[in-house]
C-alpha cells in the first residue's frame, strides 16, 4: 500500500538517526550512525560537522531504501538536532574551521564569568529571557572567532557561516557552497542568547554585548514551513520542519496545548511545558525557551528543566560500582528491598542544573547505616531521579502557573515500573508513556509533515498520539512522600554546601 | 558429606583445578592434582568436554569451556526482557490494534513482565507482575508447551493433545478460556541459548482475534510470531 511518508533526521548527540514515519505517525524504517567524540582536553567536547553530514547522507540514503518497498512518496524531511552545538564554516568551500564545539563543552565558562560581571550583563535576561551560561550557542561562536586564527576578520567579510546542526545540515542538504540556504528555526535560534526571545530577530544589543558581527549568523525562519529542497538524497524533497531535539520531543509527544508537559529520561533528563503564545518570566529556576512556530502564526513558548544526571546515575550503579551487569536490572535490584532505608543519593556528579543551577554542588549518599544494602541504594538511585523531576516540576508550577494535567514521558528509563511509579506518587500526577518511543524524530516528522498538509493541523496529531502505558498516583503514598521531600531537600542543601569551598 | 555423588564430587574439584590453572594442565597433572587415578580423571574430563564445561588445546591442554561460562550469563532479568523487548512491543500493538504481553514462567506460574496498552485510549490499568491462569491463556499454553521440565508441562499435557501441535507450529490460541468473549494469541521467545524464556502475546475481543469460524486470523498470527522472534533475536537468539 503506498502511501505518502516523511523522512525524519535526529542529529544527536552521540549518533545521527534517520527514520521514515507514515501517516499513522508509525515508524516504517529506521537507520542509525554513531560518530566520534573529540575529547581534546578536559571539559572540552568536539564533534566532526563533515562526519555528521556524511552520516546524514548515508543514514537517509538506507532508511529510504529500507522503506522502498512499502512505502510510497517521501513528501517533507524534518530535522531535530542537539542543540547549542556550534558550527562554523567557509561559504566557499564548505569547510568548518574548526570542529562542532558540542553543548557538553565548557569551554567558555571563564569566557562567561568575565561577560557576567560585566555592568550591562543584565540586558541579556531581560532580552534573550535567559541567564548568561556557557550552556547557550553564542558564548562559543564568540570563543571560535577569538580563538581560530583569523575568523572574527573573516567573519566580518562575510566569509563565514554560522549554525547549530540543523543549519549545518540544511545548508548542505540544499547545495552547500552551491547556493545552499543559510537557515534556522526559532526553537535552536532562542538557544543561542542573541535572539530577542519576543521579536524572534536577533538583537543587535546581544550581538553587540557578545560580540558577533550579523554577517554570519543564519536567517531565523519558523520551526514548521517551507525552508528549501534538499537535492542531496537523490529525489528532490522539501525540507519543512526543523526543531532543537528537546522541543522536537515535545512536538512529537503532541504537548500543543499550555500547561502539557513531556519529559524524556536519557542520560539526563529534560522537562519541557508548553506554555502557550504567552513568554514567562521565571524566577524560580525553569528557564523560558521557545517552543515552536507554525508559519504565519504566534510563536508558542515553553518552560524547560534540565537535569545534568538521571540515566547517568544508573550507568554509575553498573560502571562505577559493578552492583548490577545491565542497567535494566536495577529494578530487579530495588525490588529486593521495600523502601530507601533511609538512605538519599544526590546525583550531583557536576554540579546542579534545573531547579538549582549550583555548578559547585557535588553528589553524596546520606543516610548510611548499616541497615543500608544495595538494595536501598538502588530505590535512592532511582529515586533521586524522580525527586529532581518533582523539584523541576515545583519550579515550572511556581513560574508559570500552569497545573500539570499529566505527565507524558519518554526516554530508555521508561520501561523501569518502579521508577515511573515512583515518578508518579512524588508528583502526584498520572505518568503516561507514548506508543511511539522515538518522540524526538517523530516531532521532526510530525512538524515537516504539517507544512505539506500530510497532516491538517495539529488536532490531527494530537489523534494520532496513543498511550502505551500510565501509571497513576497512589493517594496514601504520595501523601508520604509529600512528608518526606523534606528530607530530599535537606540532601540537596548537603550537597551544595559539600562541593561551596 | 551423606547423600553426595562421589563422581560429581570429583568432576566438581577438576574443574576447580583446571579454572586456578589458567589452561597449564594435562590430565596427567590434573590427575595428579585431585588425587585420582588418571584414568578415572581422563573419563571425567571426557565427559566435561562432551558438555562443553572444558575445552582441549592441541597440546592436551585443558581450560573452561565456554558450556560453564554460558551457564553464568543464561538467566534472563525480566526488566532487562522488558527493556530489550519493548520497541518490537509497541510496534505489535500499534500494528495489531491489540494489548500487547509478554510474560515468563515464574516457579510454576505464568507471570505478567510487560504491559502495553490497546492504542485505542480507552481506560487501561497496568497489570504487570500479575498471574494468569498457565493452562487458560495462550501465554500460558505457549510457556508450559515449551518448558524445559517436564513437571510443570504435566498439567498442560494431561489435559490437552494438542501441545505437540504447539511445539510444532509455534505459536498457540485460546478462545475464551480466561475471560469469556475474549480471546489470545501468543508465540515463544527464545534467549541467546535458545531455551523459551518469555511468551509475547496479544489479546482482544474475540471477533477481532478470530476469523467467524473461530480461527485465529493468519494476519494476526505472522505479526505475533514475527515480533516474538525479532525479540529473540535482540537477546542474542540466532536459531
Amino acid at each position: 500500500m503506498a502511501d505518502r511518508v516523511v523522512l525524519a533526521v535526529d542529529q544527536g548527540t552521540t549518533s545521527t538517526r534517520s527514520i521514515v514515519f507514515d501517516r499513522g505517525g508509525r515508524l516504517v524504517s529506521v537507520r542509525q550512525r554513531e560518530h566520534r567524540q573529540y575529547f581534546p582536553r578536559p571539559g572540552w567536547v568536539e564533534h566532526d560537522p563533515m562526519e555528521i553530514w556524511a552520516n546524514t547522507q548515508r543514514t537517509a540514503a538506507q532508511a529510504l531504501r529500507d522503506a522502498a518497498s512499502s512505502a510510497g512518496e517521501v513528501v517533507a524531511l524534518g530535522i531535530a538536532n542537539q542543540r547549542e552545538t556550534t558550527v562554523v564554516w567557509d561559504r566557499a568551500t564548505g569547510r568548518p574551521v574548526t570542529r562542532a564545539i558540542v553543548w557538553q563543552d565548557t569551554r567558555t565558562a571563564d569566557l562567561v564569568s568575565r561577560l557576567a560581571a560585566r555592568p550591562d550583563a543584565a540586558v541579556v535576561r531581560e532580552r534573550s529571557g535567559m541567564d548568561i551560561a556557557g550552556y547557550f550557542a553564542g558564548p562559543r561562536l564568540r570563543w571560535v572567532l577569538d580563538h581560530v586564527p583569523r575568523a572574527r576578520e573573516r567573519a566580518e567579510a562575510g566569509e563565514l557561516l554560522f549554525g547549530t546542526m540543523e543549519t549545518w545540515l540544511v545548508w548542505n542538504l540544499t547545495g552547500g557552497p552551491d547556493g545552499g540556504v543559510h537557515v534556522t528555526d526559532v526553537t535552536n535560534a532562542s538557544r543561542t542568547s542573541l535572539m530577542d526571545c519576543r521579536s524572534c530577530t536577533w538583537d543587535p544589543v546581544l550581538l553587540d554585548f557578545f560580540g558577533i558581527p550579523a554577517a554570519l549568523l543564519p536567517e531565523i525562519r519558523p520551526s514548521v514551513g517551507e525552508l528549501g529542497t534538499a537535492t542531496a538524497l537523490g529525489s528532490p524533497i522539501p525540507i519543512t520542519g526543523t526543531l532543537g531535539d528537546q522541543q522536537a520531543a515535545l512536538f512529537g509527544q503532541a504537548c500543543f496545548a499550555p500547561g502539557e508537559a513531556k519529559c524524556t529520561y536519557g542520560t539526563g533528563s529534560f522537562l519541557l511545558q508548553n506554555t502557550g503564545t504567552e513568554l514567562v518570566r521565571t524566577r524560580s529556576g525553569s528557564i523560558s525557551t521557545v517552543a515552536y512556530q507554525l508559519a504565519g502564526e504566534p510563536v508558542h513558548y515553553a518552560l524547560e528543566g534540565s537535569v545534568a544526571v538521571a540515566g547517568a546515575l544508573v550507568q554509575w550503579l553498573r560502571d562505577g560500582l559493578g552492583l548490577i551487569g545491565t542497567a535494566p536490572e536495577i529494578e530487579t535490584l530495588a525490588r529486593t528491598v521495600e523502601d530507601n532505608g533511609g538512605c538519599y543519593v544526590v546525583p550531583a556528579f557536576s554540579g546542579l542544573l534545573a531547579p538549582h543551577w549550583r555548578g559547585e554542588a557535588r553528589g553524596l549518599v546520606a543516610g548510611l547505616t548499616s541497615y543500608v544494602t544495595k538494595g536501598h541504594l538502588a530505590r535512592a538511585v532511582l529515586e533521586a531521579t524522580g525527586w529532581q523531576t518533582r523539584d523541576v516540576v515545583l519550579a515550572m508550577a511556581a513560574d508559570s502557573g500552569l497545573q500539570l494535567p499529566s505527565l507524558r514521558v519518554d526516554g530508555g528509563m521508561t520501561t523501569n515500573n518502579l521508577l515511573m511509579q515512583f515518578v508518579a506518587d512524588v508528583l502526584d500526577t498520572p505518568v503516561v508513556r507514548p506508543m511511539v518511543g522515538e518522540t524526538v524524530s517523530l516531532g521532526a516528522a510530525y512538524a515537516a509533515g504539517l507544512a505539506v498538509g500530510l497532516w491538517a493541523d495539529v488536532e490531527a496529531l494530537r489523534r494520532n498520539w496513543h498511550r502505551s502505558a500510565q501509571w497513576s498516583p497512589v493517594p496514601a503514598r504520595a501523601a508520604q512522600l509529600a512528608a518526606e521531600h523534606p528530607t530530599w531537600e535537606k540532601a540537596v542543601r548537603l550537597s551544595i554546601a559539600w562541593g561551596a569551598d | 558429606m551423606p547423600g553426595s555423588v562421589q563422581s560429581l564430587e570429583r568432576a566438581a574439584a577438576i574443574l576447580q583445578v583446571v579454572a586456578g590453572s589458567g589452561g597449564t594442565l594435562g590430565v596427567t597433572d590434573i590427575a595428579a592434582a585431585v588425587g585420582l587415578p588418571k584414568t578415572t580423571a581422563h573419563s571425567l574430563l571426557r565427559t566435561l568436554l562432551g558438555v562443553r564445561f572444558v575445552e582441549q588445546d592441541r597440546e592436551g591442554r585443558y581450560a573452561l569451556g565456554p558450556g560453564l561460562l554460558r551457564l553464568g550469563a543464561a538467566h534472563l532479568d525480566v526488566n532487562e526482557l522488558r527493556s530489550r523487548g519493548s520497541n518490537w512491543t509497541d510496534a505489535l500493538a500499534s500494528r495489531s490494534g491489540h494489548a500487547v504481553r509478554l510474560a515468563t514462567l515464574d516457579r510454576e506460574q505464568v507471570r505478567v513482565v510487560h504491559h502495553v496498552f490497546r492504542p485505542d485510549d480507552s481506560v487501561q490499568v497496568l497489570d504487570v507482575g500479575a498471574v494468569l491462569p498457565a493452562d487458560r491463556t495462550a501465554l500460558g499454553t505457549v510457556l508450559l508447551a515449551f518448558a524445559p521440565h517436564r513437571s510443570v508441562r504435566g498439567a498442560v499435557d494431561a489435559r490437552r493433545a494438542d501441545v505437540a501441535a504447539v511445539r510444532a507450529r509455534g505459536w498457540a490460541v485460546e478462545d475464551g478460556g480466561h475471560e469469556p468473549g475474549t480471546a489470545g494469541l501468543a508465540a515463544p521467545v527464545r534467549g541467546s541459548t535458545g531455551l523459551v524464556v518469555a511468551a509475547l502475546g496479544i489479546s482482544g475481543p474475540a471477533e477481532s482475534v478470530l476469523d467467524r469460524q473461530h480461527q485465529a486470523r493468519p494476519l494476526l498470527v505472522s505479526m505475533v510470531v514475527e515480533s516474538a522472534q525479532a525479540i529473540s533475536r535482540e537477546l542474542g537468539w540466532h536459531g
